[in-house]
């Protein structure tokens, strides 16, 4: 049986893609954040998921303004990373778990979730910077990855609530999956910041330090913030954020804290971190 | 007819929240942003910017916006950050410098605000805060 060990929660700033691929991880500015990263690694070594879900969203790469499906699952045998007008990040390409990606598509809209399947879909560093700072620049990714974009970008998102719901369905579709196979759940996006007119540059640390104790120790804490909330707290674009509530929705209510790192800035960003695992063995 | 309430996020200052209303108005924007994906298009818009905008039936303010870069007004019309910022990189700019035009800072100014912890949220959280601002 397949089963979900752990959580893995990280911003995805696309400047931190940049500064990887452009060989500038140790300068002083970019080492303050990579280095946070480096016992993720070892961690992320050890724990050797089969499978990682990873939750992010798409920035106006794969789905424009034509269509903007709320919830959208990659079911295809691999993604490519996409040429978001820099150029494509020199990063391997993105094989996918299209079974089982297919059997939570199924599971969880009989539970009444209502995904759209995506069988071609180019990702773009939402998807591909929390994978670059968990695994480095590997020749080819070490493990399948199952890509479920969420949409931040036209309001509203789904709430955070529906969010966590969702990510306990995909925790039963994930332990109903037959062949045994370990997998990682990662939440991306956020922390705080606003990249958009006249308030762009908003960091509300102290907003983002709460949100990662509530994820830690109370989670329903942080599926009540409301988006108008995290749009007037954390910044427009800080409420990419509810997509950490999906990864948290599929690990237990009680988890062990593994690790945890907050920076700012990289760019625009606050740069929150969060390893969280199951108690169970 | 009931008169619709106003949006709950309105009196957030210096920020246009991108819905379903903006996104209607800026649709032509933000197809036009994302056709510049493909380096041809980035090619061809650079060659001919008047020219090549006009496949996208966009007001004269949305035209006179993008030509001017008026980043601000491009989102007021309708655009989108992830839309415009593929302007940005057509222009060779980062997202950083396009935030940094947005809030009429310089890069400089921007990336010192950036680095001393960012903009705070004191002061920044509704209208009313910035009505005693000058200008």
């Amino acid at each position: 049986m397949a089963k979900i060990v752990a959580g893995v929660f990280t911003s995805h700033v696309p400047a931190i893609g940049a500064a990887l691929d452009n060989g500038k991880t140790a300068e002083p500015y970019w080492q303050r954040v990579f280095g946070g990263y480096e016992k993720s690694k070892e961690w992320i070594e050890k724990v050797k998921p089969d499978v990682c879900i990873v939750v992010f969203n798409d920035h106006a790469t794969a789905f424009s303004v034509d269509i903007v499906p709320t919830f959208a699952l990659g079911c295809a045998e691999e993604f490519i990373p996409a040429d978001e007008g820099w150029g494509p990040r020199p990063v391997p390409v993105v094989k996918g778990h299209p079974e089982l990606a297919a059997h939570i598509a199924q599971s969880v809209i009989l539970d009444e979730f209502d995904l759209t399947v995506v069988n071609k879909m180019e990702v773009d560093h939402g998807l591909t910077v929390p994978l670059s700072l968990m695994f480095g620049q590997p020749a080819e990714w070490p493990c399948k990855i199952i890509p479920l974009a969420v949409n931040v970008v036209l309001f509203p998102p789904p709430t955070g609530n529906r969010c966590y719901n969702l990510g306990k369905a995909i925790r039963k579709a994930v332990e109903s999956y037959p062949e045994d196979l370990r997998v990682a759940i990662f939440g991306t996006g956020g922390m705080s910041h606003q990249i958009s007119g006249p308030r762009a540059g908003l960091i509300n640390s102290e907003f983002d330090k709460a949100f990662l104790d509530a994820l830690a120790t109370d989670p329903k804490k942080a599926v009540g913030i409301k988006h108008v909330e995290y749009m007037r707290e954390a910044g427009a674009e800080g409420i990419e954020m509810v997509m950490w509530l999906v990864a948290r929705g599929a690990l237990d209510e009680e988890v062990n804290e593994v690790y945890r790192f907050y920076t700012v800035p990289a760019s625009n960003t606050a740069v929150g971190h969060l390893i969280l695992e199951n108690k169970v063995a | 007819m009931m008169e619709k309430p106003e949006k709950e996020y309105a009196d957030i200052p210096g920020t246009t929240i991108f819905d379903a209303d903006q996104s209607r108005k800026g649709y032509g924007v933000n197809m036009f942003c994302m056709s510049l994906l493909k380096a041809d298009n980035r090619a061809a818009f650079k060659a001919n910017e008047a020219e090549y905008l006009k496949a996208f039936n966009l007001t004269p303010d949305q035209t006179e916006a993008v030509l001017k870069r008026q980043w601000n007004r491009m989102l007021e019309l309708g655009g989108n950050i992830y839309f415009t910022s593929k302007l940005g990189a057509t222009d060779g700019l980062s997202f950083q410098q396009v935030a940094a035009m947005m809030t009429g800072a310089t890069q400089q100014e921007y990336a010192d605000m950036m680095l001393a912890g960012g903009r705070s949220v004191e002061g920044n959280r509704r209208k009313s805060e910035w009505e005693h601002k000058n200008g």
